[in-house]
């Protein structure tokens, strides 16, 4: 080996525990880029695989009924490839040992229909298909039977278009159209309170009249067709059967929930990685710089012998990159473990028969070349300026740093100092920037740790406000179709009711100008008790009697303003198209949609007084007869019951949100570590004379400690607020990227995401006085005052 | 004031390694000039052992760095053979010192993160014939420390590392700078016997600086310098051994 090459290896073993922080820091910030691009390419691929290999369709569309010879027209449908036709029906379900309301969509077995393709094929995972003439065999959801037990052989009853029928469950499926799985209305997985089944075509046809007909259809597009084209066309054909409105893949509800996740960890895999490299970077620039002031003899003698600019330079660089490289390797590895777990963790959320861990090369590659560019950026100028130097000049000690009078001083307050805080003090305002970057690099960890504090608070606050303020039912019931007002009765006179309003739901589209959203209108009574809508402050708004309110968001996407005209598309019944003004905005995180008074809705109906559907308020006592009830109610397609969904969301969300919680956490730790370790390092090495003389001196070493550790503790106090402002920010800008017409993220920081912040930077800080601690003890006097400097 | 110029006594001057003409050094400090060298015209010959005398803060080490590339003159010319490195850039001084120069300096600048021998082969590594590490330190007479840190060696014994680290590569020039400053006389001799043998076995251009008016009984010549100029000159006519030298 070269002597410079052992001068490298040495020098890079004295300041290893130093390296290792930095190291640590650079780690991080690759493995959390690695991971989250893997774990985000791995989503992509599979969900791709998944959709090609089980022909998962483009193009959906509900309809009321339409008979098979349709298809013919839709066929010729210039675009068109592969049609798949569908029974599809929501119904409830009795499971034995399970009280509460569970629903299911009931869909007929792809396949087993004369459409031409075979569409969203099921994963089976465990059992068998159903054979043909077996009428009352189904294949559930792998979710769904996972909840209940749901073996092959076992048994449910499903009340079937009012009848109800005990069905045997011979498999266990995934399909491509369900990889989210929530129930009509929710936005949250329940999987023991909502289902997919599947079962031949035949008898769910004849239980709804569907024989020879259908009620949904699913289309795949030939290469270079045009989607919206063939959108039009095929609502064309639909509207006199019923057609709802087609839709395109990208706005199909599974794919789209999973859209949003993607983002989501798409805008993880570009901002924590940018503080982790910006931080690195600061690192290496103060130890490489304090490493280069203690060799400027070293560099003048090397320059003296020949060793030229280049070399020398070169000779620091490579010390630099061989920190980078260490983080780096541990990074990747980190990152491709993190990956994986975090991929498996979304297999589990989400409902995939597999996942394909994809870890591309370039983004390895991206990473290293990222961190390493970053590192020599950081340590380019302090290396430059180092070699520039003249070898005479550079033999010779440096000037004395030129002391100024403190601002302390100069403002006439250092007496209400004692004299160590007073050097302490000194000392920061001599090297002001670094003391404001060693601020900075800290304020990031403290904001890093708030931003895993900040996805549980918005989940928290989102659900307060949706399910604590504004919806107050304890039930919704869900009509198979619509049904005059009086049906209301019926459940009024249910025992343990105590309130039911009816509610009408139409799906819509609605335009403004050029700008177009499909949602539903929910029709309410004036004056509910049961749905609040909510201004800004989370009062109560009441919706005039004509007139439409939209969720905020909507109205901002729709750029419409109160008193302007709302374009109405009803994609049901006769599909009125009419103007109604915008009256107002509702505050809401879930959802986009549109209210009106039930009254005013149905008359843009011109369907008389009818209801979708019933929220009730109920007597808790009555819980489990009320269930049987409405179960056996024929009317009643499905209940809702959100306050459990919400409970079943929280436990299947509890893992993600530790795993992620724990991440930021530990990462937000590793910069607070990386940077207070190095800045007491460097202090320590830059003050160990004047500390050194003060023990000859006779000072204590806590007293010399005091000195020292003094410095970053203020340091760090300072930083902790400017941490939380930061964490603010960094969490602002994450809710604004999160935000989608599904959902908006609030921005709830409560008090003791602000507290564990800190306390994870102020043990960081202790950590790091410890090891200092252990440094001071070993501070030579004798080698110290003997060298010169 | 006895002023040598090269035309006097040296008519060959072609064979100057070195040629100095009108040299002025000027540091700003602040508001005050320190002038170092106040105008130096001086030639080194080759082969020629050539001591500076002169009191502290005279301006023999700002010279030596001059001549070594280390540092760039105010005014005037330096020739080395043919090259003048007054204006050379900052690659050709690099070139010139790596091939052509061995330097000894006053407070020994070794790398305390390399052994002893580490320390030679970090300039044999880069020189075109360099000796072999081994071989330097035992003409310093340290061929059995060469496995310890500059931190576990004494004073002199780094300085004889140092020489050593100047030596090995066989340089065309060798400049020191008070070599022997920290020496007792038995170690002050093994250094300046390492030093006349480099001298005269291969024919180094060598100038040492020393507060030790005796060294200069070993020398061709002696210059002595004071307050940034040459105030005196002389040749000497026969070599006193350096064992001999009176200390
Ligand atoms: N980089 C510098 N900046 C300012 N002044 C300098 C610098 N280098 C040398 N000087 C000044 O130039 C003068 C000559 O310095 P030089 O080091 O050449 O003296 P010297 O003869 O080698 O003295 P000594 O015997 O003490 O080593 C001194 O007054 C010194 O203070
Ligand atoms: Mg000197």
């Amino acid at each position: 080996m070269l002597a410079m090459d052992k001068k490298l290896w040495r020098e890079l073993w004295a300041m290893r525990s130093q390296a290792l922080a930095i190291a640590m820091v650079i780690g991080s910030g690759v493995a959390i880029f690695i991971m989250s691009l893997s774990a985000l390419d791995s989503l992509y691929e599979t969900r791709e695989r998944y959709y090609r290999s089980h022909h998962f369709g483009q193009v959906f569309s509900s309809l009321k009924r339409a008979p098979l010879a349709v298809i013919k027209h839709i066929e010729e449908i210039p675009g068109v490839d592969k049609i798949e036709t569908r029974v599809i029906s929501y119904v409830t379900l009795d499971i034995e040992n399970f009280d509460e309301p569970v629903s299911a969509h009931l869909l007929s077995l792809p396949g087993s229909g004369s459409g031409s393709g075979l569409l969203n094929q099921i994963y089976l995972r465990d059992g068998r298909l159903i054979e043909s003439g077996r009428d009352n065999e189904i294949i559930v959801a792998e979710k769904f039977a996972q909840a209940h037990g749901l073996k092959p052989g076992a048994k449910l009853a499903a009340i079937i278009n009012g009848r109800r029928k005990i069905l045997t469950v011979v498999g266990q499926a995934l399909s491509p159209e369900y990889i989210y799985q929530i129930a009509p209305g929710a936005i949250f997985p329940d999987h023991r309170r909502y289902g997919i089944l599947w079962m031949a075509r035949k008898p769910l046809a004849s239980a709804y009249d569907m024989d020879g007909g259908f009620n949904h259809i699913t289309l795949t597009l030939a290469k270079n067709s045009n989607e919206q084209d063939v959108i039009d066309h095929l609502d064309e054909i639909l509207k006199p059967y019923g057609g709802v409105g087609a839709i395109a893949r990208k706005d199909q509800l599974s794919n789209r929930f999973l859209s949003e996740e993607l983002k989501q960890l798409k805008t993880m895999a570009t901002v924590f990685p940018i503080i982790f490299f910006g931080v690195a970077a600061f690192l290496l620039n103060v130890v490489v710089s304090r490493l280069i002031s203690l060799q400027r003899e070293q560099i003048a003698v090397l320059k003296a012998f020949g060793y030229s600019n280049s070399e020398v330079a070169w000779h620091y660089i490579k010390l630099v990159l061989m920190i980078v490289s260490v983080g780096v390797i541990a990074g990747i590895g980190t990152g491709i473990w993190m990956g994986n777990a975090l991929s498996n963790l979304y297999t589990e959320f989400f409902s995939f028969p597999y996942m394909i861990y994809v870890l591309k090369p370039q983004v390895i590659v991206a990473a290293a070349v990222m961190s390493m560019v970053v590192a020599i950026v950081g340590t380019l100028y302090s290396v430059q300026r180092a070699v520039k130097l003249p070898p005479a000049q550079g033999m010779r000690p440096e000037q004395p740093t030129l002391y100024h009078r403190m601002l302390i001083e100069r403002l006439g307050l250092q007496h209400w100092f004692a004299q160590p805080v007073r050097m302490i003090i000194r000392h920061i305002e001599r090297r002001p920037v670094k003391a404001l970057l060693t601020i900075i690099g800290i304020s990031l960890a403290c904001s890093i740790i708030m931003v895993s504090g900040f996805q549980k608070g918005a989940i928290d606050y989102m659900i307060e406000v949706q399910y604590g303020i504004s919806q107050r039912e304890d039930l919704i019931a869900i009509y198979t179709e619509p049904a005059p007002q009086r049906s209301l009765y019926s459940l009024r006179n249910i025992q343990g009711v105590e309130h039911v309003e009816g509610f009408r739901i139409v799906p819509a589209r609605l335009q403004f100008e050029h700008r177009s959203y499909r949602t539903t209108i929910n029709g309410i009574q004036p004056q509910s008790h049961l749905l609040h809508l909510l201004d800004t402050k989370l009062n109560k708004i009441e919706i005039p009697p004509q007139g439409v309110v939209l969720t905020d968001y909507l109205a901002k996407q729709l750029q419409i303003k109160p008193g302007e005209l709302l374009d109405v598309e009803i994609l049901e019944g006769n599909r009125p198209t009419v103007q109604v003004p915008m009256v107002g905005t509702a505050k809401q995180y879930l959802g986009s949609n549109a209210y009106m008074q039930v009254e005013a809705l149905n008359q843009l109906l011109k369907e008389g007084n009818a209801i979708s559907g019933a929220r009730l308020k109920v007597d808790n006592r009555y819980q489990q007869q009320i269930y049987t009830d409405l179960k056996n109610m024929p009317r009643i397609a499905g209940v809702v019951e959100q306050r459990s969904s919400i409970r079943a969301f929280y436990d299947t969300m509890a893992q993600t949100i530790l795993y992620f919680t724990g991440i930021s956490t530990l990462l937000g730790a590793v910069i607070a570590f990386g940077v207070i370790y190095n800045s007491m390092r460097i202090a320590l090495s830059e003050r160990s004379r004047e500390l050194a003389s003060l023990r000859v001196l006779g000072f204590r070493r806590t007293e010399v400690a005091y000195i020292l550790l003094g410095e970053l503790a203020l340091l760090t106090l300072i930083a902790i607020p400017i941490g939380w402002v930061f964490g603010y920010g960094l969490s602002f800008y994450m809710a604004l990227q999160f935000d989608s017409d599904l959902y908006r993220v609030p921005l709830k920081l409560n008090l003791n995401i602000y507290a564990s912040a800190a306390l994870v930077i102020i043990v960081s800080s202790l950590i790091s006085s410890a090891m200092i601690w252990r440094n001071l003890s070993h501070l030579d006097m004798v080698a110290v005052l003997k060298t010169k400097e | 004031m006895l002023q040598d110029t090269p035309t006097d006594k040296n008519p060959t001057s072609n064979d100057a390694v070195f040629r100095v003409r009108g040299l002025t050094k000027s540091y700003q400090m602040g508001e005050v000039q320190v002038d170092a060298l106040r105008g130096i015209d001086l030639d080194l010959h080759r082969g020629e052992f050539t001591v500076l005398l002169g009191a502290s803060g005279s301006g023999k080490s700002t010279l030596l760095n001059i001549l070594g590339g280390l540092d760039t003159p105010t005014t005037g010319s330096v020739y080395y053979r043919e090259h003048d490195i007054t204006h050379a850039n900052e690659a050709e001084l690099t070139e010139y010192r790596r091939d052509h120069v061995g330097f000894v300096f006053q407070f020994y600048n070794l790398i305390p993160s390399l052994t002893a021998l580490e320390n030679v082969a970090v300039v044999t590594e880069i020189a075109k014939s360099p000796m072999k590490p081994e071989e330097a330190l035992a003409l310093v007479g340290l061929q059995n420390r060469m496995h310890h840190f500059p931190a576990q060696l004494s004073g002199g014994e780094q300085q004889r590392i140092a020489i050593a680290r100047a030596i090995a590569k066989k340089p065309e020039v060798l400049l020191c700078d008070e070599p022997t400053g920290a020496l007792d006389s038995k170690t002050g001799i093994v250094v300046l016997e390492a030093l006349q043998r480099i001298n005269q076995e291969l024919g180094t251009t060598t100038a040492v600086i020393t507060h030790n008016a005796g060294i200069a009984q070993m020398a061709n010549r002696v210059v002595h310098l004071a307050d940034g100029l040459i105030s005196r000159i002389y040749t000497n006519e026969s070599l006193v051994s350096p064992d001999q030298l009176s200390w």
